[in-house]
């Protein structure tokens, strides 16, 4: 079936089968592969994206709900096209040293973003709450919830300055 | 251009824009054309006859291209798994060393053993074609844990394995632990269990395979912390494919906490299929596919005795475990529970006698190899542990037992009587750091104010030593190893003066990329921006025995000191020639080669391109170019080791465990890079934290089916299970590596998980609780306060 959806701030139409995850129309059709594959349940966040700006683990999500949405992924966060420009939650993690594989990174910095987005800046108990849903193995999440509070604090700046 | 960015300054890392953006380049996300998809069938019961595969209504079915079974890999005359260690038992008796089939032969021996590999156009074929294979199993009866499995009339996984034992091994002077014993004034004795773990890297395990019959060659794209060891092991042993016919890349990996430094089935599967079908095929694991292929860890069964005078002096320290293996032996299987166990039984003490017996024991559960910390964690859980038993028997302050018996930082080198040497160190001075900067002082008000509140609350305390930096070869073959553990790197300077370093070992999220420029940048002077790391590429990388074991730094990082040296050795004879001078007066400091006592220069760049455009050259006597290689081998291990306090509240309600704070001082020599290793120290604390308090791996008794098979049921520390940890160095610098470095990344799983333990039974002791097995979980801590021998009212 044919759908048409916002990706990464761009129109995007494709064919997809109906039983398509919409990891696999990401990672094998549309060649983003930021987007990771953690774990089989639902429990890893690695694949968080963010579905109308609500943070969403995109391994449970068919592809033919997109249709008409707006889907942001990893790769859409960062500034201008072809830029290094990072978004505020990715200079956070790197000036923290919030990320050392960096599989559970996209899905990390997305919830980060939902999470500061909703609550403004962030107290360390509303982070580390709200990282339940991600899954880290390397970091022991200190570094990353420093980040995701420098990243909030960043965010929350930049829009005061608006 | 950038600036010199060197040892001990803490640069942003250079690896982190491609991951912050998405752009990492994991197996899982590469593509080449005419890509197939594979799937493999896992024996669903823990121990069975293969009695026939029917593979015909799979061969028919859409899109698949083949099926392949043990009975191809027999028939292709194919070598088995091999073992990289081989151990003996005290008359020199060999291990049993049963093979170790790629896809299963006659038998299956674990939920999860590989049976057959289906290879089909797309990966939702491959997955119909699997439903539709038929395997006739022979259900036999099983065993998964170790006491069960040497006990009388047990089932047996090979015929000629008696007892399911592998190797009865021993370590030290049994007769003088003996005498010891004898003469204590008390023996403090602890039964303890240390549990099996699944390493879980977020990134699960995944390869992709291509043949060229254009030119014969194979490529292996694997999730492996150690490629080179890969080529060498599946290509001279297991497929027979000569080595410049293979070419193996492990490009970013997703974590490995030693579940990708084996070789594994899969990947020698998939190689093989893939000049089978003339087409590359992927395969991509799902979580629930690792957690019964994943290399497991720990899983040991103990019995300690520690022998003590009437001050507290330890005389003599008696250990015997029975240490589970799984099905078959893994790549470093019976090398861990011995190894690199036995040895560390000497902690950070002055304990005269050592004695331990470890029997390895085949079970029907997933094969059991090195997971962080590897045989280490388990050495310090029992002595850790066994300290404050008889601290807690003896009425003596568990601090004060362990300053009675610490080795001085003078007595350095120190030689233990199981082995090692200890090159350096200072475990007082660790401890008094720690026990500042964990405020021990106030501890006392911190429990009052915990009780009030109705909560227990317990400190604990770990004072431990380790042994990485793996290995000093010569020594590794007297212990078993089968292959040398050495490691190379290549500065290669380019005729514009930027370094490309190709090395051996593998980073997979250790920040390698950023340390290691920061080594060149600070030997050769030139910019931090202008040195980029290689690896991970056999076809690139000259060799390399990879990550693993905390050898990165102290070994690569030798082996890329050692060939920045080279550099440097041939830079100034090439200035000598340009500076017409002698080769003794040029001097060489911070990116400038300069005739001594004269202002006469010649830059890094200027040299460099001198190398490379080679007019006014010494060629009678020098080559061109500017590149150099060098191979490190270790003379010693290191010896990192430290203090890690952990403070932890119980609320006797729920059963429930809170780490509350935690502190820890390490020792780990020179620091290249704080940020770096206080990274490393977080992760490995969490991960020690994690076997503590929250992960077990669980088989059912009766079927051997592996119960906590997914992220549901295998509980990960999550963020919400931390406190902000304090970590802290201090070091002594080692006295045999290049840089005086002694790694990191295993110290933090191998100290921590007794200080949470430690903690746990000082906050129940007052119910007359002397240990608690781990994980301890509410549902464990809740029964124990139930059962508790002392009334609860004891505030």
């Amino acid at each position: 079936m044919q759908i048409s959806f916002t990706l990464n701030g761009r129109p995007t139409s494709v064919d997809v089968a109906p039983s398509m995850l919409v990891t696999e129309l990401l990672r094998e059709h549309l060649n983003l592969t930021g987007t990771h594959i953690g774990c089989d349940t639902s429990q890893c966040g690695a694949c968080v994206v963010h579905l109308n700006g609500a943070p969403v683990k995109s391994c449970t999500l068919l592809a033919p709900a997109l249709d008409g949405a707006t889907l942001l992924t990893i790769e859409g966060l960062q500034g201008a096209p072809g830029s290094n420009r990072l978004h505020p939650m990715q200079e956070a993690f790197r000036e923290n040293h919030g990320l050392q594989c960096g599989f559970c990174t996209p899905g990390m910095v997305m919830t980060a973003v939902a999470l500061a987005q909703d609550k403004g800046v962030l107290t360390e108990a509303e982070v580390r709450h709200g990282l339940e849903g991600n899954i880290c193995r390397c970091t022991g999440y200190q570094n990353i919830v420093v980040s995701v509070m420098a990243g909030a604090a960043a965010m929350h700046a930049a829009n005061a300055g608006e | 251009m950038g600036d010199v960015i060197g040892i001990g300054a803490a640069p942003k890392r250079k690896e982190d824009q491609r991951f912050l953006t998405g752009r990492g380049n994991y197996v899982s996300d590469i593509k080449r054309a005419g890509m197939t998809a594979g799937v493999f069938i896992r024996s669903p019961h823990a121990h069975a006859v293969l009695r026939g595969i029917d593979k015909s209504a799979a061969l028919a079915a859409p899109g698949v291209i083949a099926v392949l079974t043990g009975d191809d890999v027999a028939a292709d005359g194919l070598g088995s798994l091999p073992c990289g260690w081989g151990i003996s038992d005290a008359k020199g008796v060999p291990m049993k060393e049963p093979p170790f089939p790629m896809l299963a032969q006659g038998k299956v021996r674990f939920v999860g053993d590989l049976v057959a590999f289906v290879v089909a156009e797309t990966v939702e074929q491959a997955n119909v074609a699997a439903e539709l294979v038929e395997v006739d199993y022979e259900v036999l009866s099983s065993v998964v844990g170790v006491l069960d499995a040497v006990r009388p009339g047990a089932p047996q996984l090979f015929d000629d394995v008696p007892s399911n034992i592998c190797c009865d091994w021993e370590l030290g002077d049994k007769a003088a632990v003996e005498t010891a014993f004898q003469k204590a004034a008390h023996v403090a004795k602890l039964s303890l269990t240390n549990n099996r773990l699944i390493g879980n890297p977020m990134e699960p395990r995944a390869a992709i395979a291509e043949y060229e019959p254009g030119t014969d060659r194979y490529t292996l794209w694997s999730t492996s912390q150690f490629p080179h060891v890969v080529r060498f092991l599946m290509g001279a042993l297991v497929l027979k494919i000569p080595q410049h016919k293979l070419r193996v890349v492990a490009p970013d990996v997703g974590g490995g906490f030693g579940v990708k430094q084996f070789h594994y089935g899969e990947e020698a599967v998939i190689t093989w299929a893939a000049k089978r079908v003339m087409r590359p095929i992927k395969w991509v694991a799902s979580r629930s596919e690792g957690y019964v292929s994943d290399r497991h860890g720990r899983d040991h069964v103990t019995e300690a005795e520690l022998a003590l005078d009437e001050n507290g002096k330890f005389l003599a320290l008696r250990v015997k475990t029975l240490a589970n293996m799984g099905g078959y032996l893994s790549t470093f299987g019976p090398n861990i529970p011995t190894n690199l166990y036995g040895p560390l039984l000497g902690g950070v003490y002055t304990t005269p006698a050592i004695y331990c017996n470890v029997k390895v024991v085949f079970t029907n559960t997933v094969p059991v190899d090195a997971y962080r910390g590897a045989g280490r964690p388990e050495a310090t859980f029992v002595v850790e542990r066994i300290v404050d038993v008889a601290a807690s028997e003896m009425g003596i302050d568990r601090v004060e037992l362990r300053r009675r018996n610490m080795i001085p930082k003078e007595a350095y080198p120190y030689q233990t009587p199981v082995l090692v040497q200890y090159d350096s160190g200072d475990p007082v001075g660790c401890l008094d750091g720690a026990l500042v900067a964990g405020d021990v002082k106030n501890f006392g008000a911190r429990k009052a104010a915990s009780e009030r509140k109705g909560k227990f609350r317990g400190l604990g305390f770990s004072t431990y030593v380790e042994a990485c930096g793996l290995a000093p070869s010569r020594f590794a073959g007297r212990l078993g190893a089968r292959g040398g553990l050495y490691e190379s790197a290549t500065v290669r300077v380019h005729p514009a003066g930027q370094v490309t370093v190709l090395i051996g070992t593998h980073n997979h999220g250790q920040g390698h990329e950023t340390t290691f420029a920061q080594i060149v940048s600070d030997k050769l002077g030139v910019p931090f921006d202008n040195v980029d790391i290689v690896f991970g590429d056999t076809d690139r990388v000259q060799f390399g025995m990879g990550t693993y074991g905390s050898r990165s730094l102290v070994v690569g990082g030798a082996a890329l000191s050692k060939a920045a040296d080279k550099v440097i050795v041939k830079g100034k004879k090439i200035a000598a020639h340009l500076l017409e001078a002698s080769e003794q007066d040029i001097q060489f400091e911070a990116g400038k080669f300069s005739v001594a006592g004269t202002d006469r220069i010649k830059t890094f760049e200027e040299i460099a391109g001198a190398a490379y455009v080679p007019h006014d050259y010494p060629l009678e006597v020098l080559e061109p170019g500017l590149e150099e290689q060098a191979y490190y081998d270790p003379v010693n291990f290191t010896y990192p080791g430290g203090c890690h306090i952990a403070e932890v509240e119980i609320d006797p309600e729920t059963g429930t465990v809170t780490l509350v704070n935690y502190t820890a001082v390490d020792d780990v020599g020179t620091v290249i890079n704080p940020m770096i290793v206080e990274g490393q120290l977080h992760g490995g604390i969490v991960q020690g934290v994690g076997q503590a308090l929250y992960e077990n791996a669980v088989y059912d008794e009766t079927s051997g089916q592996l119960v906590s098979g997914s992220l549901m049921d295998y509980c990960m520390p999550r963020a919400d299970h931390m406190p902000m940890m304090k970590v802290e160095t201090h070091s002594t610098l080692c006295t045999h590596t290049p840089m005086g470095v002694k790694g990191c990344g295993e110290v933090g799983t191998i100290g921590s998980p007794a200080a949470v333990i430690n903690a746990v039974v000082d906050a129940l002791s007052h119910l007359g609780v002397t240990h608690v097995d781990m994980p301890a979980t509410p549902n464990r801590i809740w029964r124990l306060i139930q059962n508790a021998s002392v009334p609860i009212a004891a505030e």
